[in-house]
Formats: structure tokens, sequence, C-alpha cells
């Protein structure tokens, strides 16, 4: 047991886990292993109180009055926007619009930048393994004749690099990948993507959900265009998401949505919209929860996000070593930790992954189930009604990778696969 | 129907679930395939966890002369369905009409966990809506369209 404190001093995990209330729980009787972070996060008391002494010590609208409780919730939820600018290295605040999520953040590019960009005949280019929300809207402007194409995946899960040549055309405008994929968990080498599409002229969209809260992410190095993410992913409250976006992108587009706070002035006959990022906020904000966002980022920062990624990659490491090995079981994705994030799909023998995630349940372990709202992936490449999906974070533990290891042998007693 | 022995060994009520008989019906499912020129037929979805079942039923007279289903899905949903078609052959489609969701639960043999007593009804949920479009003399076609999920309200 002494060795194994030892590798994992880099964090100090039973300290982190101290500050999450809810793993004092039991789920029937057993302490809780959460294993499902890719869908959401659990909050550490510091984004509890944070919240928490909003409302309870200044509470007020933002960017309105003139009164003390006002200019405090705001300076706070504009330190939030600076917190995040610093977290992704963004050049300022004006470069970060917040959000409902990531899916509100993708929507804002589609209404905002392809409707004023692209016309019939354009195409934009994603891929195989993204999430719903990477796909979906994009599809929405086959009404107005513009062509989506996919890059496939090779045979270890990892991007055909070879198709962006393929399928890059002159009338090609956008090219959109995931950092992470949220099923397969490979990383993407989203630097060298980014360059084939500058190097062709197209706007280039990086989803960072699974990214930004798990692994340091740098826009400027990566050049993105745009990089969209969610805070209930990031250990921050849901309702508050990200959209990053270069200044001279942003200052060229439209507002998204219409009304409060996004102006400047108005009168009967027109109206000056307000300056980044508040063009693209429109209405009452959001205020708890982005200053919700910020205690999160607080506290990742304090750990270091270099050091959340060495920990989740020993416990890939260690997952590959324990799960892996278990007869009967596939995991989809890569096997080499460098470009694997904590996130394993997996299926046992001929158990549904719904059965799994029951089975696993009444140990107290909660993993996903299902398509994991990558329907193109698991149905048409992988050709998979399901899978489960373990993922961890920050204050995931090797015994809780040995907890789900023991709840994979029993299903595999209970379902006689041995 | 195959007799119900309990899985002793396994602790904890949903374990308990996977009898040896629902683990037989679900990897050997009787009933299971295509009625081509069904009378009625009903596909039903569980967008939760991606479970699908298909029902296609044969009408003789008042009784209900031959069920069989398509699905994918986890043990529970397919050995359910599995299991009720065995039951409702050659019986007259009132009494599948008046059927409860209780005595359908009853004839696994299992105590159903509540989360998973979506997954025990998906099937005769969906043989009911299937009976219930062919009583107002729809085109089954119509009521299973591979491309959009049908709701209903009744």
């Amino acid at each position: 047991m002494e060795h194994l404190k030892l590798k994992q001093k880099g964090l100090d995990v039973e300290k982190i886990r101290a500050d999450f209330p809810i793993f004092k729980r039991k789920v029937n009787g057993k302490p809780l292993v959460y294993l499902d972070s890719t869908a959401t996060s659990q909050k550490p008391l510091q984004v509890i109180n944070a919240v928490k002494e909003c409302y309870e010590n200044y509470y007020s609208n933002v960017h309105r009055a003139v009164h003390t409780l006002s200019n405090e919730a705001s300076e706070k939820y504009e330190g939030a926007h600076e917190k995040i600018a610093n977290l992704i290295n963004a050049r300022g605040m004006e470069e970060i619009v917040f959000t409902k999520n990531t899916t509100e953040s993708m929507n804002l590019i589609l209404y905002s930048w392809t409707y004023n960009n692209l016309k019939a005949g354009d195409e934009i280019i994603t891929t195989i393994m993204e999430h719903h929300s990477n796909i979906v809207p994009w599809q929405s402007l086959k009404s107005r004749g513009v062509k989506l194409k996919f890059v496939d995946i090779n045979e270890d899960y990892t991007l055909r690099m070879e198709d962006y040549e393929k399928l890059i055309t002159p009338k090609t405008k956008m090219v959109t990948v995931t950092h992470v994929s949220n099923t397969l968990g490979v990383i993407n080498p989203v630097k060298e993507i980014g360059k084939i599409a500058h190097d062709n002229n197209c706007l280039f969209v990086v989803d960072g959900a699974q990214s930004v809260p798990h692994m340091p992410v740098d826009v400027r190095d990566i050049n993105a265009d745009f990089l969209s993410f969610s805070g209930h992913k990031m250990l921050g409250p849901a309702g508050i998401g990200v959209l990053y976006g270069k200044k001279e992108i942003l200052e060229e587009m439209p507002p998204f949505m219409y009304g409060g706070d996004m102006i400047k002035e108005v009168s009967k006959e027109s109206t000056v919209y307000n300056d980044l990022p508040w063009k693209f906020e429109a209405g009452t904000p959001n205020i708890e929860g982005g200053i919700g966002l910020g205690a999160a980022v607080d506290y990742l920062q304090k750990i270091g996000m270099e050091n959340i990624r060495a920990h989740e990659k020993e416990l890939v490491e260690y997952a590959f070593e324990k799960i892996a090995t278990i007869p009967d079981v596939t995991i989809y994705g890569p096997t080499n930790s460098k470009i694997k994030a904590g996130v394993f799909a997996f299926n046992i023998g001929d158990v549904h992954a719904h059965d799994t995630a029951s089975l696993l349940d009444e140990e107290g372990i909660a993993v996903r189930s299902g398509h994991h709202c990558t329907m193109p992936l698991t149905r048409e490449k992988l050709h998979l009604q399901s899978s489960a999906r373990a993922s961890f974070y920050l204050y995931t533990t090797r015994d809780e990778v040995d907890a789900l290891a023991k709840g994979i042998e029993k299903i595999r007693k209970v379902f006689k696969l041995k | 129907m195959r007799p119900i022995k309990s899985n002793e060994d396994m602790s904890g009520m949903a374990a308990g679930m996977y009898t040896e008989v629902i683990l037989d019906y679900y990897r050997h499912p009787p009933n299971k395939g295509k009625i081509e020129n069904a009378d009625a037929k009903f596909k039903d979805w569980n967008p939760l966890c991606g479970d699908e079942i298909e029902v296609y039923l044969k009408f003789n007279s008042k009784n209900i002369k031959e069920v069989k289903f398509e699905g994918a899905g986890c043990a529970i949903s397919q050995a359910a369905v599995s299991m009720l078609a065995e039951y409702i052959q050659g019986k007259p489609i009132t009494e599948i009409e008046k059927m409860t969701n209780d005595e359908v639960l009853g004839l696994l043999g299992i105590q159903v966990t509540p989360v998973r007593t979506k997954c025990a009804l998906l099937g005769f949920n969906a043989i009911k809506k299937a009976i219930h479009w062919w009583e107002k003399g729809i085109n089954p076609d119509l009521v299973t369209r591979p491309d959009t999920k049908l709701r209903i309200e009744d």
C-alpha cells in the first residue's frame, strides 16, 4: 500500500476529496464511487461557498446600478471572465463570452458566424467522433445548402488525419473538432488540425468540453478561433458555459441574442451594441453561475492543470492494467496513455451496458451507459447499441479503479461468463 | 414457461434480477424475429438507455395468433418481451388489453428494481400500442416509421 501512496504523491487526492461534501454519502449502503465526471463533475466546498456567499452577501444585478452590491456583483462576475481568460491564455476577458453550456456556445457560432459568413455550396468539416453538439448545429445548415463532411477514425481510434487533405476543398469554410472525445477518451492533435484549417483559410472551432476541465489548454498555442466548454464539467455550477473567440472575429460578428445588457445606447430607431464580451451576453446573465465558475477556476489552478492531467494519466495506466486485462472486457479507445484522457467506454461480453450500469450502481459505482451523445460514432462506426463508460477526475483514486474492477468481476459472475 | 429458479448466490436486489431464466430468455429469446404482413406492429424506444423493441402481431378473429419481436437492449427488456410474447400467444385480445403492469412484472418471476421497471415494460407498452392502432384501423406502417419516434397520448 505504501508504494501506491507514493505513486500518487503528485496529487493529494485525500485532501482534495475532503473538499467535496458528496463523497460523504453512501449509495446502496456502499461508499459512492463516482466515475461519471465526463457527464458532469462534482463540486468542492469552495465553489458551493462562492455561490452561497454571493446569495448571502452581495447578490444583485450586474452592470445596472451604482449601489455597492451591484458593484461587488459586477466585479466578481467580470472577474470570472478574467479568470477564464487566464486559464486558457486568452488575450483578455473581451474574448470570453459566458453562455449556458458548450451547446449554446456552438449555437452562438451557428447563428452569428455561419449565418453571416456561409452560403449555399460551402462546406464544414467535423469528425465522426463528435458529441451531438458538434454535429447537429452544422447539420441544420443543410437547409441553407451548406454541406457537412466527416473525418473518419483509424483502427486505433485516432483521427484519420489524411482525411483532411481529401475532404478540404476551396469551398470548405470551417473545420471543427473535439479536443478530447467524450466516448473514446482520445486526445486529438488540435494544433496540427488548426494549422491545416488555417492553411486552407478555414475558421477553426474546438470543442473543449472534455479537455479544459482536465488538462492545460492554451488557445493561442492551438490557435483556435473558437473554443467552447461547460462550467459544470470543471467543478463549476451547471447553466454556465464559455465561448472563447478571437477578438477580431467576435468584433465582426453580429449579436446572437438581442435585448438588455448587450447595448450601449438605444433609440427608437437604432441601437449601439455594447463592447465585447457583453455584446453576446444579452439579458441578466447567470450571475451566481459565473461567480461559481470563477471559484472553480481558482480551485483548479491552485492544484495545477498539469498535475490534474498527470494524475489522470496515471489512473489511465492503472486502469489499463486493472480493467483492460479482465477477460470479456472490451475497451473502446486508444491504448496509449499519452493520447488517452480518463474516459473508458467499455462492454463486458454480451452484457448490455444498461445491465452493467445497474449492477455497478448496486455497488455504489456510478457509470454512464448508452450512446454517450455520440450516436454517429457508437452506432454507425463502432456498430454498438451502447456501451458503459467510466471516467476519472482529480478526485478519482486507485481504490475506485479497484472497486470498478471488482464490480466487473461480479457482473461476469452474475451473467455466468466465468 | 420455463420453471423459475432464483439466483440465490447473488446478493443485492439488482443482481437478484438476473436469474438463470432471465439470462436464458436474454441469450436465446423465443419469438424473436419478424412477421411479414403483420396485422399490427409498433416500435418503441427508451432514449435514456437506447433499448428498442419492435413488436409484430397477427390476429385470429378475437385472439392473438402470433407475436414476434425484434429488439436490442438490456437483459431485462429483451427477456421480458420474449416471455410476454410467449404468454399472450393464443389469448384473447381483450385479456391483453386488461393486463396490468404488475401482472406483466409478475410473469418475470423476479423483483424488478424501480429504475428498471421501464425496461421490463417496454415490450408490453409496444404491444398495447400496436393493438391500440390496429383497433383504430390505422395501417401499421404509418405508426412505425423509421425516421421518427411517434408520440402517442392515450
